[in-house]
C-alpha cells in the first residue's frame, strides 16, 4: 500500500521518545489506525495543534509494518467551541474514549467515523445535555446492541416499563424488573433518540429524565466495553 | 524470555515512560555490554539523585533540601507565581530571563482519556498557597496542547473567583519562522492575541 489518503479524528496521542507522538485515529477507509507523528512536540513542528484529540483531519500516511508514519495532515475540523470550553471537552473526550475501545485496527467502518465526526459537530455547535448519552445508544446500536425499548426485553409484554438492565437487553415490565429502576420519561427519551427523533431529544433542557438517561446510557457503554470510561468522572 | 536478572532489567526499563518492550530490550543489551564502572556510574546516579533530591515542600520543584532554590532566593517576587507542569519547564522559562517570580509545578496535567483529573496533580497545593502566601497574580504557563489547555481552564475556573490576576501564556507563530507554514490553529490564536505595535 505504501503512502495513502484518508480522513480521519484523532482518538489520543502518546508520547514516544524525545519529540514524537503516536497518535491514534479513527479513519473514514482505514478503521482504527496507529501512526508516529515525528516532531509534533517541537514548538516549530509543521504539524503544529492538528494532530491533537479531537482533531479532524486529512492525512497522508506511510504504511508501516506496527505503526504507519503521518507524513501530511490538513485540518478539516479543529472544533474551537469544543477546546475551549472544558466541559465540552470532557463530552468529547468521553466521546473519544468509546470509539477508540470499540473501533479495530485496520477495518473500516465509515460508519463509525462518521458517527463521530457527527457528534463532534452537534458538541462544537452546542452542549445539548443528551448528546453524549445519544452518542452512546446510536453507538450500541451500531454494534449491534440496540436496547429493546419498545416492549419488554424480558418477555415482550407491553407498557409500562420500569426497569432497565443490558444484560438482559433493555426495558423490563414491572413482572421481569431488575437492575435499575426507569421513569416513563426516560424510556420515552431513548425511545426518541433510537427511533429517528434525535434532534428533537437534542433540544431537551436538563431535566431528572435526561439525567436519569445520561446514567443509563453510560451504564449500558460501560457493560457493553465490559471496562469503565475513565474520562466520565475525571472532572467531576 | 532471558534469564532472571536480564529480564528483570528489561521489566524495570519498560516502565519508563516512552519506553516500549522492543527499545526496553535493546538499551538492556546496551547495559549488558557497557564496562562495569560506566554501568555503575549510571547505577550511582540513580541511588544518589532518589536519595539526595526530593520535591520543594512549596512549589514540588525538584530540591536538594526542603525548599528548592527559586523558593530560597529572596530576591524573588513571591506575589507572583508562575504554573508549570513539570520542573523542566521551569528550566525553560528561566532561560527567557523574563520572570521573576516564583514557581509551582503541578506534576502533571489533566488527560481525561488517561483519567488523570485534578486529584493526581498538585492542585490542592497550589490553592493552599493562594491562601497563605498573598500570590496577586497566577500565570497558567501549561503546555499549548489539548491537556495544558485543559489544565489551564479548570485552574482558572478554579483561581478567578479568589480574586487575583489569572493569566495564561500568549499562544503564537515561532520566532524565525514562515508564516505559510503556520498550522491555522497556531496562526488563529496568534491573530487574537495581536497586538498594538510600538512606533
Ligand atoms: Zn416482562
Ligand atoms: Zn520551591
Amino acid at each position: 500500500m505504501g503512502l495513502y489518503r484518508d480522513q480521519g479524528v484523532v482518538l489520543r496521542t502518546i508520547r514516544l521518545g524525545e519529540s514524537d507522538r503516536i497518535v491514534t485515529l479513527v479513519t473514514q477507509a482505514h478503521g482504527k489506525v496507529r501512526a508516529v507523528a515525528k516532531g509534533v512536540r517541537k514548538t516549530k513542528s509543521r504539524f503544529g495543534g492538528r494532530l491533537e484529540p479531537t482533531s479532524h483531519v486529512s492525512l497522508l500516511l506511510y504504511e508501516g509494518r506496527e505503526l504507519d508514519i503521518v507524513t501530511q495532515a490538513e485540518a478539516l475540523d479543529h472544533f474551537k467551541a469544543i477546546r475551549e470550553d472544558l466541559d465540552r471537552l470532557a463530552r468529547a473526550t468521553t466521546m473519544l474514549e468509546a470509539v477508540d475501545q470499540v473501533a479495530q485496527e485496520r477495518q473500516p467502518g465509515a460508519r463509525l467515523y462518521q458517527m463521530l465526526v457527527g457528534g463532534l459537530r452537534a458538541l462544537a455547535a452546542r452542549n445539548a445535555p443528551l448528546l453524549v448519552p445519544a452518542f452512546f445508544l446510536k453507538l450500541l446500536a451500531l454494534e449491534g446492541f440496540q436496547p429493546v425499548l419498545d416492549g419488554c426485553a424480558g418477555c415482550g409484554a407491553p407498557e409500562p416499563l420500569v426497569a432497565f438492565d443490558l444484560t438482559v437487553g433493555g426495558a423490563l415490565c414491572p413482572a421481569c424488573a431488575r437492575g435499575p429502576r426507569v421513569s416513563p420519561e426516560a424510556v420515552d427519551l431513548m425511545q426518541r433518540i433510537l427511533d429517528g427523533g434525535l434532534a428533537g431529544a437534542l433540544n431537551e433542557p436538563v431535566t431528572p429524565a435526561t439525567a436519569e438517561v445520561a446514567t443509563l446510557a453510560t451504564r449500558a457503554m460501560e457493560h457493553h466495553l465490559e471496562r469503565r470510561l475513565r474520562s466520565v468522572t475525571v472532572l467531576d | 524470555m532471558y534469564a532472571g536478572p536480564v529480564q528483570e532489567l528489561i521489566d524495570q526499563l519498560g516502565r519508563l515512560p516512552g519506553v516500549g518492550p522492543k527499545s526496553a530490550q535493546r538499551i538492556a543489551f546496551y547495559l549488558l555490554k557497557l564496562p562495569k564502572e560506566d554501568a555503575e556510574r549510571l547505577a550511582t546516579a540513580i541511588v544518589e539523585v532518589k536519595a539526595r533530591i526530593s520535591f520543594c515542600r512549596r512549589c514540588w520543584n525538584v530540591s536538594e533540601g526542603e525548599f528548592c532554590e527559586m523558593c530560597q532566593d529572596t530576591r524573588r517576587d513571591p506575589t507572583i507565581v508562575c504554573v508549570v507542569e513539570e520542573p523542566r519547564d521551569i528550566v525553560a522559562v528561566e532561560k527567557t530571563q523574563e520572570f521573576h517570580g516564583l514557581y509551582h509545578v503541578l506534576q502533571g496535567a489533566i488527560s481525561p482519556i488517561e483519567g488523570i483529573g485534578p486529584e493526581q496533580l498538585r492542585v490542592k497545593e497550589l490553592l493552599a498557597r493562594v491562601d497563605a502566601e498573598g500570590i496577586k497574580e497566577v500565570i497558567l504557563c501549561t503546555n499549548p496542547n489539548l491537556e495544558g489547555e485543559a489544565t489551564a481552564m479548570y485552574l482558572a475556573r478554579l483561581l478567578k473567583p479568589l480574586g487575583l490576576s489569572v493569566t495564561r501564556i500568549a499562544s503564537g507563530l515561532p520566532v524565525g519562522g514562515d508564516l505559510e507554514y503556520a498550522d491555522e490553529l497556531t496562526l488563529g490564536r496568534a491573530l487574537e492575541g495581536r497586538r498594538e505595535v510600538d512606533a
